[in-house]
């Protein structure tokens, strides 16, 4: 695992600004039917930081994952990026920040079923300077990465002979390939059963330990309170930001297995 | 993204539905396949049509009789014919040659015993007709001067009429009776076949003065040929033998370029005017072609269509992952020219091959012309190209939120 750590631990370091997000909101639609789903949204998140996004259904926290990993642009307001402004890109440019910078964990974990792990993990390298490397390099590559999520020995796998718990890992080396700034992780363990839950968290986990930033959206409080940070949102708006999430939780009448 | 790797994707996208891939590249495999094999077919009887009228003779020129535009207008009585004793100032005064000859026709009714046959073509013709011709006796001897001086009785048969007449018998030394005129069969000429509506077997050669004394009963037009072969002695001189033959007869004839009264005919005019056909036919296979490639084309653009419906989710991941739009679209059409490539290499397959088998077990003769071969596989690729634009600018326009929650 160490020949992934890229960054170091966070308190031995300056904390840098890698998200900073200002009077973000989100319309969809016009005149009468528009709805706000985001109504000004300030956030910032330091490298290294594991932030959970909490709140319940309608409450906002889509759209605000969708923004935050460049799939889709804000109304107004400004998303700096890695000190990137990205709240005014193109779809290309767009595009190309997803590819260098961001790193998806989906709750569907989203493999292609024809590929083996290893071509899974292949493809963010397909879109970036990578291409311009070998298969042989890619596959080398992608086979480190597995080997770091503990899936060594199954690069061979299509993703229907693997259990839910190593599809998500072969998923999260996917995410990790291209070295992103930071990984994005849509309830990662909603497809999971408990114990495969809490392997994934200890994996996502230990990854923050080793420097990366995570921004995870989840509605199951246990999983949030691995995280460092919590933030609530309620209507479209942060409501509530610390870093006890069990106390986040309740101060909102959160309840395990709510849809999210 | 490169080049190879969009296509390794494609062609991954393709390997995944085999047997659909196969209907999908069917339409464009027949039209492809259809258009070699009509292509080498007329291409084949072209060729069977160039080699039997060089078969005729090589650098071969006819001179024949031919009737002004206007009719009669212009000339009162018959048009002027070259005569027989023309053909010997032929090989005089025209260099460049290598022989000449000259034919004057007739039909009649040819006895041996008990068999008899009807509307026999009777080639009266001279000694040259063999070398100007390039046609050999089986048996015997061929006509000779001194049979065409002595306007002698004698007879050379075709190689079905012998059959016919004496089967496998010896014909050399037989009589049959030609007219009321008995003849010797002097030879069998060897097999020759059938070229454009002669059938060369089954007509007898006689000295051409033997014609004018049994058969022609005008007395005006005793010595008068029907048409005169000649020879030229290479490819190069034909043009310069062409002219000179064209003067030389106008003189003879005394007539002017305004109107003749004879026309030249080479090998090249007649290949020329067989070309002309098969260009009719020609055009008719090009419009099967376009027709085929483009139903082939609405397969492929329907298929094409299904398959972004069905892989929405897999392009919303490739958007997420870092596919720009554009690699997106580059990925679907490179798909759908992958499709139509292999289906133009297959049909390119089915077309060569099924070309070798008309000819070798088919009563056709096929030639394939291999410039039809990177034509197809041109066609194809833009079909792919253009009926692969629609679908895959589709795919590239989906949102990625959007393909990522479909289901």
């Amino acid at each position: 695992m160490t020949q992934m750590m890229t960054q170091t631990a966070p308190t031995e370091k300056p904390m840098r600004k890698l998200i900073e997000i200002t009077n973000l909101t989100k319309v969809y639609g016009v005149g009468n039917v528009a709805v706000q789903a985001l109504r000004g949204v300030n956030m910032t998140v330091e490298q290294g930081e594991f932030v959970a996004i909490m709140g319940s259904s309608g409450s906002g926290k889509s759209t605000l994952m969708n923004i935050l990993g460049c799939l889709d642009r804000p109304t107004s307001g400004t998303y700096i990026l890695d000190g990137e402004d990205v709240s005014r890109l193109s779809k290309n440019q767009l595009a190309s920040v997803r590819n260098k910078k961001i790193g998806f964990v989906f709750q569907s974990y989203n493999l292609l079923p024809r590929f083996t792990a290893v071509k899974n993990v292949t493809l963010p390298m397909l879109y970036n300077g990578y291409a311009r490397k070998s298969d042989k390099e890619r596959t080398e590559r992608a086979v480190t990465m597995l080997g770091s999520v503990g899936l060594g020995d199954r690069g061979r796998h299509k993703p229907n002979e693997l259990s839910g718990g190593q599809q998500q890992r072969v998923a999260i080396a996917r995410a990790l390939v291209n070295t992103p700034s930071i990984i994005l992780a849509d309830e990662p363990t909603g497809n999971l059963d408990t114990r495969s839950s809490m392997e994934i968290i200890d994996l996502l986990h230990q990854l923050h330990e080793q420097g990366t930033t995570l921004v995870m959206v989840t509605h199951e409080v246990d999983i949030a309170s691995r995280a460092g940070r919590v933030i609530y949102l309620q209507d479209g708006q942060i409501v509530s930001d610390r870093m006890d999430a069990s106390r986040t939780a309740a101060a909102y009448g959160h309840t395990d297995g709510s849809v999210g | 993204m490169s080049l190879l790797r969009t296509f390794g994707i494609a062609w991954e996208g393709l390997a995944l539905n085999k047997v659909r891939s196969f209907l999908t590249m069917l339409g464009l495999i027949i039209g492809v396949a259809a258009v070699i094999i009509m292509m080498a077919v007329s291409h084949g009887a072209e060729a069977e049509v160039a080699d039997q009228i060089n078969s005729l003779g090589a650098n071969l020129i006819m001179i024949q009789p031919a009737f002004s535009r206007g009719g009669v207008s212009r000339q009162a009585g018959p048009p002027a014919m070259l005569k027989f004793g023309d053909i010997a100032t032929i090989q005089q005064k025209v260099t460049g040659i290598s022989g000449v000859s000259a034919e004057q026709n007739t039909t009649q009714i040819v006895k041996v015993g008990s068999v008899t046959l009807e509307d026999i073509s009777i080639v009266g013709t001279t000694a040259g007709f063999m070398a100007v011709r390039e046609y050999g006796v089986a048996q015997g001897r061929f006509i000779t001067d001194a049979d065409n001086d002595n306007a002698n009785v004698a007879a050379v048969l075709g190689s079905t009429i012998a059959q016919q007449l004496f089967g496998n018998a010896t014909a050399v030394g037989q009589t049959v009776k030609i007219g009321s005129t008995k003849f010797t069969v002097v030879g069998v000429m060897a097999a020759k076949g059938t070229v454009g509506n002669t059938d060369y077997d089954s007509r007898i050669y006689i000295p051409i003065k033997t014609v004018f004394k049994k058969f022609v009963s005008s007395r005006f037009r005793r010595d008068v040929v029907g048409m005169v072969y000649v020879s030229a002695q290479s490819k190069d001189t034909m043009a310069s033998v062409k002219s000179q033959l064209t003067t030389l007869v106008m003189q003879i004839l005394k007539t002017t370029s305004d109107s003749p009264g004879f026309q030249l005919t080479t090998q090249d005019s007649i290949i020329t005017m067989r070309t002309s056909t098969t260009a009719t036919f020609r055009n008719l296979l090009a419009w099967v072609a376009g027709v085929s490639l483009i139903v082939g084309g609405i397969g492929i653009m329907n298929i094409m269509l299904v398959s972004v419906t069905e892989r929405t989710r897999e392009i919303g991941l490739r958007q997420a992952l870092g596919a720009r739009p554009r690699d997106v679209q580059f990925q679907f059409l490179l798909e759908a020219v992958a499709l139509s490539l292999m289906g133009g290499l297959v049909g390119v397959l089915a077309g060569v091959g099924g070309s070798y088998l008309f000819n070798k077990f088919g009563s056709m003769r096929t030639e394939v012309v291999w410039s039809s071969v990177p034509l197809a596989f041109g066609a194809a690729a833009a079909v792919g190209i253009f009926f692969g634009y629609y679908p895959a600018t589709k795919a590239a326009q989906l949102d990625p939120i959007e393909a990522l929650r479909h289901e």
